[in-house]
């Protein structure tokens, strides 16, 4: 089985993760709770980790949260798969989507 | 761990809330000049009061450093025919512009006369207007003389203006050279450096506050504006402020007729914070508002549709040739060089398109043809263009990622295959408080700008117009002792405001956000006529008496979100009562009653005008062109108006 814990819990609210952190990146300086224009990202309980995402649902993807982090690549935006973009090489004529490198 | 779910499966347990929770505690803080939001047109008020030698206070519900519509950046300074570049004369393009029945012909005389100062202030403060790092040499419109770079944009076609395809004539450019009032600026630099100059000049700001209300002399409704009250959202403290004179540059109102709620900040082309706070506390105070029965329909960015600025992002659409499936060019303006800045195909044209689909003339889906750009121009549309707009520079961030490449991929674009927005998907934005040539509203000591005035207009628009209701009040302010407040009015509001974290069961925000939103839906929108809307005014009122009471908030954060319903509410019934006022139907107005189907009588082109007196709906009118001769009246009120700011 491959979870221990099942807990009761309520559906998760979708989108969930409008952004990707990686936490080796990631010093938890909370820019990103600062420039968040919704209030997305709480802190986390333990410092130096990254922000908690709690309210997924009210993020309207402005970027700001992004664009101005200090540690490059610390965090990545993440599109709803509903809203994820295609495009086409013009040479080969191929369709491509932006979920090929996840 | 990442989101909530993750944390609680993780520890076994939730956490607290973060920060301090105050609720019972308040705070009173004085001062000359109060600017409810700190978007661009708040911001620029503040600074521009403050430059005035007043006290200033800055309220805002995010953080001023990014909030608002034009937070994260903005891509072109529109409207600045005062730069040394144009061709055209101001006052003859702010006529122009203003020519359209319903324009905000004020706003928009500032905006022409004052933009380019205002541009040039932004790069005193460390905005970059200007391509210094000779990135995009050889793109058409760039100035190697001063590096700046003009849009083609408006160059000749305004499509912006309903219906028009062909190129505008200008006395002031007799032979037709291009008018070269557009703009392309680092937008990504403004905020940031106008907050640091709030700082700088004093502003007292506070950040993750929202105003919930107005105070009026003595709480009287139409009284002069003596300040306002208000929370803060991650505390809960209640806040006072007591102010000679305020600025209300809050946003408009975009998702009143629409949640999606499972992408409810996705929901409408704005954020979920901008739900007409502004109008509907002006109401609440007693100012005229016009323009209410105004609504534009939502085209993109529903959440159920692709959003233009995110995601599945349809960044083909200005500047790039679209082509069909087999690489057919299709005849779609590209609002770029070659076509002058028409940006929207005719009717006959986009009648064309849709027969050629039906029989295979086109090949569905189309696609933004970055490849067949020239290389300069496709930088300049892709990395300045996107890049410094409000929210695409995600775009260029996760499809670059993801190996996008402008120079090797078509972007694929949505028109026809998505279908068409419901014509019950409407934003409610056009209406605000009537202003005079000092951006004063109906009632003493309140001044409006930016998005929150009737008919707004882009960024620039809501920067020249901040920083001209910032000086308008900065000089009424000094004039005035202060009002008295009432601390009834303030019991009142505190009582109205806290309701919602009293109870721990009922209904949350999303669901009386998506009810409201279904009333005016069902009863404010396609069909209009006396019963519907009279059925809509019922409605409201039901949702107030019995979910209202229902609504409850687990913490600051959502508390600050069931008050933006309340406004949502309010905003509705404002749209309600002055649809019911306008007997005609309007083309300009995208408003239509099945009971006076008559389209724009011309008994019936004015602005009609409602507002409460002693808590009942009054309703007036003003002429269409009430403010008179722009350029006369803009100079009579400006005399003393210094230009670009010489201070230290």
């Amino acid at each position: 089985m491959s979870q221990e814990n099942v807990y009761a819990l309520p559906n998760i609210t979708t989108p969930s993760h409008p952004v990707i952190f990686n936490p080796d990146i990631c010093t938890g300086c909370n820019h990103c709770i600062e420039v968040c224009q919704v209030d997305v990202y709480i802190p986390n309980p333990e410092k130096g980790k990254p922000p908690v995402i709690l309210h997924p649902d009210e993020c309207w993807y402005c970027g700001c949260c992004v664009n101005d982090c200090p540690c490059p690549g610390a965090i990545i935006f993440n599109w709803p798969v509903q809203q994820r973009a295609y495009w086409k090489d013009k040479a080969t004529g191929k369709v491509l989507r932006d979920s090929q490198n996840l | 761990m990442a989101n909530w779910h993750e944390l609680v499966l993780q520890q076994g347990k939730t956490m607290p809330w973060p920060y301090p929770i105050r609720y019972d505690s308040e705070q009173e803080i004085e001062t000359d000049v109060l600017v409810i939001g700190g978007g661009i047109a708040g911001c620029w008020a503040a600074i521009s009061a403050a430059r005035k030698g007043v006290r200033v206070a800055l309220v805002e519900k995010g953080d001023t450093v990014r909030s608002g519509a034009g937070g994260p950046g903005c891509d072109h300074w529109c409207n600045a025919p005062a730069n040394p570049l144009s061709n055209v004369d101001p006052d003859e393009w702010a006529e122009h512009m203003a020519e359209p029945p319903y324009s905000n012909g004020i706003g928009i005389q500032i905006q022409c006369r004052e933009d380019w100062d205002t541009l040039l202030e932004m790069e005193q403060m460390g905005g970059k207007i200007r391509d210094t790092d000779d990135e995009y040499v050889g793109a058409q419109g760039r100035d190697e003389k001063t590096k700046l770079m003009i849009s083609p944009r408006y160059t000749k076609v305004h499509s912006y203006v309903l219906g028009v395809q062909k190129p505008i004539s200008f006395k002031s450019n007799p032979e037709g050279k291009l008018n070269n009032v557009v703009i392309r600026v680092w937008g990504s630099t403004f905020k940031p450096a106008l907050k640091k100059e709030c700082k700088r000049l004093g502003v007292n700001i506070f950040d993750r506050v929202m105003i919930t209300s107005l105070l009026t002399e003595n709480g009287m409704q139409g009284a002069r504006v003596v300040g306002a009250v208000g929370f803060n959202n991650r505390t809960g403290e209640f806040m006072v402020f007591k102010a000679k004179a305020a600025v209300l540059s809050t946003a408009g109102d975009w998702s009143l007729f629409l949640l999606n709620t499972e992408l409810a900040g996705y929901n409408t082309f704005r954020s979920r914070t901008a739900t007409g706070d502004g109008a509907a506390m002006a109401w609440r105070a007693g100012a005229a508002l016009t323009m209410m029965e105004r609504t534009g329909v939502l085209n993109l960015g529903t959440g159920f549709k692709h959003t233009w600025y995110g995601g599945a992002g349809d960044a083909s659409y200005e500047n790039v040739p679209l082509v069909d499936a087999n690489g057919k060019r299709l005849p779609w303006p590209t609002q770029g060089w070659e076509d002058y800045g028409a940006m929207r195909p005719s009717p006959e044209v986009m009648e064309k398109i849709t027969r050629g689909i039906q029989i295979g003339e086109y090949a569905l889906p189309f696609w933004g043809d970055f490849p067949a750009m020239p290389e300069v121009e496709r930088r300049v549309t892709w990395n300045l263009m996107l890049g410094e707009e409000s929210t695409t520079r995600n775009i260029i961030n996760s499809y670059g990622r993801a190996g996008f490449d402008p120079a090797r991929h078509l972007l694929m674009n949505y028109n026809f295959i998505e279908g068409q927005s419901l014509p019950q998907w409407r934003t409610a934005n056009g209406g605000g408080p009537v202003v005079d040539w000092n951006l004063k509203s109906t009632i003493d000591g309140l001044y409006v700008a930016g998005e929150q005035l009737f008919s707004p207009g882009d960024h620039s628009f809501a920067a020249a117009t901040g920083r001209y209701a910032g000086r308008k009040a900065a000089d009424y302010a000094r004039q005035v002792e202060s009002g008295k407040v009432s601390p009834e009015q303030i019991a009142q509001e505190k009582n109205r405001i806290y309701r919602p974290i009293k109870r721990t069961n009922g209904i949350d925000w999303k669901e009386l956000h998506a009810g409201i939103a279904r009333a005016m839906q069902f009863f404010g929108t396609q069909y209009k006529d006396e019963r519907l809307l009279k059925m809509g005014l019922d409605a409201l009122k039901e949702i107030e008496e019995v979910h209202v009471p229902r609504l409850f908030a687990t913490d600051p954060h959502k508390l600050m979100r069931c008050i933006e319903d309340l406004s949502l509410l309010t905003h509705g019934q404002i749209i309600l009562h002055a649809s019911l006022a306008r007997c005609a139907s309007s083309q300009m107005l995208n408003f239509f009653r099945i009971d006076y189907p008559q389209v724009d009588p011309p008994e019936w082109n004015k602005f009609i005008t409602v507002k409460l007196e002693n808590g009942k709906v009054v309703v007036g009118e003003l002429p269409l062109r009430y403010w008179g001769d722009m350029k006369a009246n803009y100079e009579a009120h400006n005399r003393d108006y210094t230009g670009v700011y010489k201070g230290k």
